[in-house]
Order: structure tokens, then C-alpha cells, then sequence
């Protein structure tokens, strides 16, 4: 599969498919969250609605479950007055015989303009962005083990938020950067935007092979991989995603490496700490922890939606300007 | 021509604004100004009423009726409207009226907010070339220019006002 950088941006370098971090400028990611901050008051009106997208359709292409990405996704674009359709093809077509491309081909008789996509295999976006009409966007709501850009980028709104920069930052990633898409997009976006240290902290089994070439320090131990770091970002046991035996039992994870009040005190004083969602408490956080005062788990689901209607606003944005030519 | 003068403009709207809202002290209104140099103009009337309501500011981007053309704007802050708006009287301030586009996209947005009693639309210049049927009640100065011509304002401190030809540039203070 070919990741050609220009098929996400446009001829004058604007965004026009969102699949991965990877290949998107550090001033184009920048623009992201400074619309998603002037997005982020729409959620004060009376009325949450801006005009924007008006008259235009957004299909929610699910492959995959999720709950939370498909609700903030459509919240979004109905924060834009788009028409939203959410298609679970799980449980659709798919099971009837169609094919992916008689799908797509289907939806684009709908005459729709945007494709939010999540698949459980890595590059069915880039694979759905290569193969729709020009008119169409495609935003990438994670796929497999690649990438999951969305998720990642409400992540750094968030951290923004509460440091303004990313240059004295030093971040720690926990858990299983193995299986996790979001892991491999939120490494690209530290280090795009500048963070001076990201480190991730797992066990052997749950580090990817490659991760020394993705610029990040690895330890396997938590309290040193903590120490004086301003952002811990915990990921999700992902059971489903386990097929072999990567690990002796939860409780152990638990035990090794779950957050827990006394081990965030080898953090700096002013840390903050996240997750993606959803958590399962008591195997790679402690409940402690996940309400305590230094979590912001509720803030990055309130912020993905200000971030998404950035990123879909921008995406179809850049198609109409080289439309008219402009 | 000749030279205009920002702050006895201002001044100027300041007075105008006063004489129609006689009843200021009893109810007194909100003050919306249009992210940018409405902002900066709505800042000094706020101060010259001695008006003690929150000021809002307006970032008009979302309401704007040239998306499906040009797509999205470089961004500027986010709106900061005090949220209970449902039956106040405001004062919508902006810097140049021209098309009146901009004014349109405002009034929608404030809509969004709540029901305001009413709306007074207060620009520092006002020029001829009208593409919507909007005027403004309290107007610093009107200005003559031609198609080719742009007045801009630019600020914070101090606020001044120059004119920009496709041809040449000119300052007018």
C-alpha cells in the first residue's frame, strides 16, 4: 500500500483527506487546533449550530464499533448543520455479499461529500480516499493498528489547553503501543509539533519493533519512565486485539503497570493525565486516579468534538476553494 | 482629502448613540464588536458610555456566506458573547460598513445566542456599495471611495485608518 504524502493535501498544501499524521505539515496541524479553538465556543450558544456545512452530507462509514468516535463525530458535523448518515456496516451490506467498492459506489450515488471511516485494517482509508470521486473527503476514525489522526490531534488541543507549547514538554505514552493505532498517531504529532521528549513505557511484548525509528525513548519500568514528565497518556488494555499471550494476567498488568496514585507522584507537579477512552479501571488505571484532579479524561472527549468540526470543515473547505479557483 | 481624525469619531458615535438611547442608565445594553476592528472600535465606545456590561466580541467566520466560494478563513480568536442575550437591548459595533455581508453573518450568529429586545448597528466608516438591505444607525464618518479602494483600519494602539488603492497606497489619519 502506497502512503503518498500528497493525496491528504491539496496543490497549494491544504487539508483535503485526513488519514494519518504522517506526511501533514506542522503549520497545517497547527491551523487545526486554532480553528478547533474558535470552534470551541460554538458549544456557549444557545443555539450549537453554525452554518457552515449546510446542505451537505457526511456519512459515517463504520466497519468497526465505537461508540464515542461515532457520536462525537456526528455531533460534530451536526454542529456544522450537515445531514449525517451513520452506516454500521458490520451488520449492513457487507454480510449480504457487496463488496467495499459496490458499498462506496452505492454511497456515492447518495451524492454525498464526506466519508468518516473506521475499519478494523490498517489502510482501508487510504484506500477509500484513492478510490472516491474527487468531490469526496475521507477522515480516518482509525484503522487496525495504523492510525486513528483525529484522536491524536484532540489529544494535543488538549495538552495545548493546559502548557501552550509543546517545546519544554516531556510526554510518556503507557501501555499497549503494540496494538494501538493511537499510540503511532500521537507519537507522530508530539513529535511534529515539537515536544521535547516522548517516551513510551510497556512491557516487551506490547512495544512494536520498529519503535526506535519513531524518534521516542522506551522503558519497560514505570516509575523511571515517570519521572518529571508533564503529560502521561494511558492506553487501553485492548483484549480484543490480543490473540496470542502477551501478558501473564491483568491483575499482574495491574501490579506492574497500572496508574495508581503513588506512582503519579514521580511525575512533575503540574501533570496531567489522559486516556482515549474507554477505561478499564483497575487493570491500566485505578479509579483514584481516572477522577482524581489531575486527569482530563472528560475534557479530551468535550474537545474532540470542537477538533473534529475543525478538521471537517477544513477538509471540505480546501475541495470548494479549488473549485472556483480561488 | 482630508485627514480623519479615529478617536473624535469615535467620540462622535459616542454622543449619537447617548441621544437615542435616552434610557441607557435604567436598562443599560450590551456591546457586541466584530472581531477585529470592530472589536478595537467597541473597546473605546465601551469605555467612552462608561458602559459596565461585559463586552463581547464576535468572530463572524462560521456565518460567513463565502465558504461554498473560498473555504475557510484564517482564524482569528473565538467568540466571547456574554451568553444571556434573550430580550437586551445591544449595540453592534463594527469597523467599515461596505457590502454589508459581514453585518448579515453577525446578526445570524447573534441570533444563535438568544433573542435580543433590540439591535443598533454602529460602524466608524460607512462607504457606499451596498450588496444587502443593511444600514447602520450610528455611522463615525461616510466616506467616498472607489471600486478599486479599500479602507482599512488597523490597531489596537493607536487606531488609524488608511486607504488602499489596487494603484497606490495613501494614510489618511
Amino acid at each position: 500500500m502506497s502512503y503518498r504524502h500528497n493525496i491528504q493535501l491539496t496543490e497549494d498544501k491544504k487539508l483535503r483527506h485526513f488519514l494519518t499524521i504522517e506526511g501533514i505539515p506542522r503549520n497545517v496541524l497547527v491551523e487545526i487546533l486554532n480553528t478547533a479553538e474558535t470552534f470551541s465556543s460554538v458549544a456557549n450558544q444557545a443555539v450549537k449550530k453554525v452554518p457552515l456545512l449546510r446542505g451537505k452530507t457526511i456519512v459515517n462509514l463504520f466497519f468497526e464499533n465505537s461508540t464515542r468516535t461515532r457520536t462525537t463525530f456526528e455531533l460534530a458535523a451536526k454542529r456544522l448543520s450537515a445531514d449525517v448518515l451513520n452506516l454500521n456496516i458490520s451488520v449492513s451490506a457487507t454480510s449480504k455479499g457487496e463488496s467495499l467498492l459496490d458499498t462506496l459506489r452505492n454511497l456515492e450515488a447518495m451524492q454525498s461529500d464526506m466519508f468518516v471511516v473506521r475499519h478494523a485494517e490498517s489502510g482501508a482509508a487510504h484506500f477509500i480516499a484513492q478510490h472516491a470521486p474527487k468531490h469526496i473527503s475521507v477522515i480516518n476514525a482509525g484503522d487496525g493498528w495504523h492510525a486513528h489522526p483525529t484522536q491524536a490531534m484532540l489529544d494535543m488541543f488538549t495538552i495545548r489547553r493546559h502548557f501552550n507549547d509543546f517545546y519544554p514538554l516531556k510526554v510518556a505514552i503507557v501501555g499497549d503501543i503494540l496494538h494501538s493505532r493511537v499510540a503511532r498517531s500521537q507519537i507522530h504529532a508530539l513529535t511534529t509539533l515539537g515536544a521535547n521528549e516522548v517516551r513510551v513505557i510497556a512491557p516487551k511484548t506490547l512495544i512494536p519493533v520498529d519503535i526506535n525509528s519513531m524518534g521516542v525513548h522506551v522503558y519497560h519500568d514505570l516509575k523511571q519512565g515517570l519521572a518529571d514528565v508533564n503529560v502521561i497518556i494511558i492506553l487501553r488494555l485492548q483484549q480484543e486485539r490480543m490473540a496470542g499471550a502477551f501478558l501473564p494476567s491483568q491483575q499482574e498488568y495491574f501490579h506492574t503497570y497500572g496508574l495508581t496514585q503513588e506512582k503519579l507522584e514521580y511525575a512533575s507537579d503540574d501533570v496531567i493525565v489522559m486516556h482515549p477512552g474507554p477505561i478499564n479501571r483497575g487493570v491500566e488505571i485505578e479509579s483514584l486516579v481516572a477522577d482524581g484532579e489531575r486527569s482530563v479524561i472528560l475534557e479530551q472527549v468535550r474537545n474532540g468534538i470542537a477538533v473534529r468540526m475543525a478538521i471537517m470543515s477544513m477538509a471540505m473547505g480546501s475541495y470548494q476553494a479549488k473549485q472556483e479557483g480561488v | 482629502m482630508t485627514a480623519l481624525d479615529v478617536n473624535q469619531l469615535i467620540e462622535s458615535m459616542a454622543a449619537d448613540i447617548k441621544q437615542r438611547m435616552p434610557n441607557m442608565d435604567q436598562s443599560p445594553p450590551l456591546m457586541v464588536g466584530i472581531h477585529t476592528g470592530g472589536a478595537w472600535v467597541a473597546e473605546h465606545l465601551h469605555q467612552k458610555l462608561g458602559l459596565d456590561t461585559q463586552l463581547s466580541r464576535l468572530n463572524i467566520s462560521f456565518y460567513r456566506d463565502d465558504f461554498t466560494r473560498i473555504g475557510m478563513h484564517p482564524q482569528v480568536l473565538p467568540s466571547q458573547m456574554l451568553t444571556n442575550i434573550e430580550g437586551r437591548s445591544i449595540i453592534l459595533v463594527d469597523d467599515v460598513l461596505y457590502t454589508g455581508r459581514t453585518i448579515r453573518a453577525a446578526l445570524n450568529e447573534i441570533f444563535d445566542y438568544g433573542r435580543p429586545q433590540s439591535i443598533l448597528l454602529a460602524t466608524l466608516v460607512e462607504r457606499d456599495g451596498r450588496e444587502l438591505p443593511i444600514q447602520a444607525d450610528v455611522v463615525g464618518t461616510h466616506v467616498d471611495l472607489d471600486a478599486d479602494q479599500q479602507i482599512k483600519l488597523t490597531g489596537p494602539e493607536p487606531l488609524a485608518l488608511s486607504i488602499i488603492s489596487s494603484k497606490q497606497n495613501s494614510t489618511i489619519e
